[in-house]
């Protein structure tokens, strides 16, 4: 219990709008992973320490003694172990490649400037020549950096995932609504539903080769490949969970529906959608999850220019900055897909009435 | 609102006089006005994680292929056959390619395709290591010098005794090469011929080229040799740099030998675009190779001098991405046997010296007569058809022609080509076997050779068949 007897009126009117903001924002913080601010903002608005150590010790301290707990461990093992590219990078090598990785990725940044400041006073001189016509603009040829390649990632598990939640959402729905339709698409879904990324892979480079024949630059044949691929492997769980939503639906709602006579869109929009989105938006994270995990495996082999290139191209380099760089990237990996997964789950607690499951 | 032309002040009409003085002056000076016109400037350029890409590396860092107005994307391939089907399909405009390749996609052993070059990108830069295991069976059959150190070069009939050994265990005795058509696969052979080793032939039903072999040879990655060794699937092989060093780095294995030692300055690497592409991009294969000379002159002037700068730039990721340490061997003119036993090989990676760019006949017509010896080529040709085949690819017309605008151009001396040449060097007799080359002589030569099929024989089913 605050100590309000000992603050003036118009402070403690000030106070209560805060812990009321803060208790506002409680729900979304711990929707991004960041519910062990809110005891710190509670202490710093005034709160008494002692009442909210409690719930800084669970959300904070554990999960941070974890964490050390693991570095440490981390530190002292990895250099016992050699292999034949050095021994094991502990947390410190990381440390120093990730920024190496940063340094090279404004390096290059640096060097795409210069090329188009060449280019510029060329130009400029071929217009003082009176070669106008000669004038020419190209674009840099340098290679992606490594802040390139996660935004290429992104794009292509946003890519893979939008076309798998276009595809598995209303064959989910009509799934869950016809019973005969589900007996149809059932024995489909399990026979492919274990089929691994990489056994998809040569199909889909051979069916994409030849169907997608002109390459924009914004989406080229690897990205198409790499995402078709994510599409292939983590549609199962929306489609599943989709079904299984639309499927248990309250009987009493369908009930009152048939008795207003509603249409079919109506009773979808209104009725079937609203009920089933818990279900339906656990299977988009689960897919987000999956085709995250696949794509990384996806890329790797069709050769797209993003994290899972950067660990088989420094794996195939065999220098002896590759294994501290490989870490990164599996860090890097672990902390996007872990965002990603929270976004989803933010959406899913503004979307549906219940944010518990 | 009517136009009045205003009457020309008396100044003006001498301004295009002046103008036209000022670009005939700016024409000779400027390097823009120099420019060829290119027909296609964006390109793009296939290559493997390898030593000696250093030309296009260099040529791309250092601004040449600007200069030419060129923008190119070097890419990295997986391997030598995705880096071949991409030059075929289109999918890359050029690459670089092992001297056998241009020759054996134009005759069509492998995907048929007229591939040319207009440029040799190198001389030496491979070696053959053995894994220590092997190593530790080989040295008893070694001879020491006063130092206790093995005595250079090391002939294969030292490994003759091993894999002997390892037939009597019932053991196969694999070696690793990266291409069919690799100048590796052809010194590798060469040198275990040369010991009395039968490295294994090819015939049009089997292209393993295992047939009637004592060492069975097969095709790996450069890359993945390294690791390939240490996991005992393979017992040697035989590849580029970085990799030799690499194995003595990662101590998983030893060099025995380079191929400096078993063809003095021979020719490496070439610079492949298809026929197509010559015929319809003039100016532009020009323009490459106006860019390539100009920096495989840079890698090697002043006696080596910017060696350690090329070295930094291999060492970058998207190049060859290996350590600078491991590069920097070969690269500065040192080569490390045994671990410890470092040699000096100042010519170990040749870029412009003794001709190095120049795509000579008889370079190729070399590669032709392996080709014929372990039975790629299946049937006995005429000399004539050697020298067809050479000249059908190799195109040294293009590269004097460009070696003529940059003489002109001041960059490069007119004293570093060979202008009169017929395309043939001369006779050698610098292999480790003594045996001497020449390559007007094609079928005498492979005649002269040990161990390799001789004029009229040809493999059938698992046996050599003699004409006769």
């Amino acid at each position: 219990m605050t100590l309000a007897s000992e603050v003036s009126a118009p402070q403690g009117q000030r106070r209560q709008k805060l812990f009321s903001a803060i208790n506002r924002s409680a729900a979304w913080l711990s929707a991004l992973g960041l519910g062990w601010l809110v005891p710190l903002l509670k202490i710093a608005a005034g709160d008494d320490p002692r009442e909210q150590m409690g719930e800084l010790r669970d959300s904070l301290f554990f999960p941070v003694l974890g964490i050390a707990a693991f570095l440490l461990a981390w530190a002292t093992l990895a250099p016992q172990v050699q292999t034949s590219l050095g021994a094991i990078p502990g947390p410190a090598q990381v440390w120093e490649q990730t920024g190496a990785l940063w340094q090279d990725h404004l390096a290059e940044r640096e060097k795409e400037a210069e090329f188009y400041a060449r280019q510029d006073e060329r130009n400029a001189e071929l217009v003082a020549d009176g070669r106008a016509d000669d004038v020419k603009w190209r674009s840099y040829t340098g290679k992606p950096t490594y802040l390139d390649q996660i935004v290429t990632s992104l794009k292509t598990v946003g890519l893979g995932f939008l076309i798998a939640t276009i595809i598995a959402v209303p064959l989910g729905i009509a799934s869950g609504l016809s019973k005969p339709f589900n007996g149809a698409l059932n024995p489909l879904v399990q026979l492919f539903k274990p089929v691994s990324p990489l056994a998809w892979l040569p199909i889909v480079t051979m069916v994409v080769s030849a169907l997608y024949v002109d390459a924009s630059d914004a989406f080229p044949k690897a990205l198409v490949i790499s995402a078709v691929t994510v599409t292939l492997c983590s549609l199962w769980p929306t489609l599943i969970n989709t079904a299984l939503g639309v499927a248990s639906i309250d009987k009493d709602l369908v009930n009152v529906g048939k008795v207003l006579q509603l249409s079919t869109p109506t009773t979808i929009t209104k009725l079937v959608l609203p009920s089933a989105l818990p279900l339906i938006f656990t299977g988009l994270r689960l897919s987000l999850g999956v085709g995250w995990m696949v794509l990384i495996a996806a890329e790797m082999l069709a050769q797209n220019p993003g994290l899972g290139k950067f660990v088989w191209d420094e794996f195939q380099n065999g220098s002896s900055t590759s294994l501290a760089r490989i870490i990164v990237a599996v860090l890097t990996i672990g902390i996007i897909g872990f965002l990603l997964d929270r976004v989803m789950f933010t959406l899913q607690t503004a979307f549906t009435f219940s944010g518990k499951r | 609102m009517t136009a009045t032309t205003c009457p020309t002040p008396p100044s003006h009409r001498f301004a295009p006089l002046l103008a036209g003085l000022a670009l005939g002056l700016m024409a000779s000076t400027a390097s823009s006005a120099a420019m060829l016109d290119v027909e296609k400037d964006e390109l793009k350029f296939g290559f493997i994680k390898l030593t000696d890409m250093a030309p296009l590396a260099i040529a791309y860092e250092l601004g040449y292929f600007e200069d030419e107005g060129l923008y190119v994307t070097l890419e990295p391939q997986a391997n030598w056959k995705v880096l071949l089907d991409g030059v075929i399909t289109g999918a890359l405009d050029g690459a670089h390619m092992l001297a056998g390749q241009p020759l054996a996609a134009t005759i069509g052993y492998g995907t048929e395709a007229h591939i040319v070059t207009p440029f040799s990108m190198d001389l030496n830069g491979n070696g053959i290591t053995v894994s220590n295991a092997v190593w530790e069976l080989m040295k008893p059959h070694l001879e020491m010098d006063g130092e206790g150190k093995p005595v250079h070069p090391i002939s294969a009939a030292a490994l003759k005794p091993v894999i002997e050994e390892f037939d009597a265990e019932g053991r196969p005795f694999n070696l690793g090469m990266v291409f069919p058509v690799s100048t590796h696969n052809y010194e590798l052979r060469y040198w275990l011929a040369a010991g009395g080793i039968n490295p294994g032939y090819y015939s049009p039903e089997d292209v393993s080229g295992q047939i009637a072999a004592d060492a069975y040879l097969s095709v790996t990655p450069p890359p993945q040799m390294p690791a390939t060794l240490e996991a005992g699937t393979i017992d040697g092989y035989a590849v580029g740099e970085p990799w030799n060093q690499a194995a003595v780095f990662k101590k998983i294995g030893v060099p025995v030998i380079t191929d400096y030692e078993i063809w003095k300055n021979n020719p490496e690497k070439v610079f492949g675009i298809t026929a197509e592409f010559a015929e319809t991009n003039p100016n532009t294969t020009l323009a490459i190779t106006k860019a390539l000379i100009r920096a495989a002159k840079w890698l090697d002037e002043n006696d080596n001098a910017n060696r350690q700068e090329a070295v930094e730039i291999l060492s970058r990721s998207e190049y060859v991405g290996a350590d600078a340490e491991v590069i920097a061997a070969s690269m500065t003119g040192t080569f490390e046997f045994e671990a410890g036993d470092v040699r000096e090989v100042p010519d170990f990676n040749v870029f412009y010296r003794y001709y190095a760019t120049y795509p000579y006949y008889s370079d190729a017509v070399w590669y032709l007569t392996q080709m014929r010896r372990w039975g790629q080529i299946s049937e006995d040709q005429p000399d004539s058809w050697y020298d067809e085949v050479a000249k059908s690819v190799y195109k040294p017309e293009i590269y004097l022609e460009a070696a003529r605008l940059l003489v002109e151009e001041g960059v490069v001396d007119e004293a570093d080509f060979p202008w009169d040449s017929t395309g043939y060097r001369e006779p050698t007799a610098e292999f480790i076997d003594g045996v001497t080359y020449d390559g007007t002589q094609p079928n005498a030569y492979i005649d002269s050779l040990p161990i390799g099929l001789k004029t009229g024989d040809s493999v059938v089913g698992a046996e050599v068949v003699a004409a006769n």
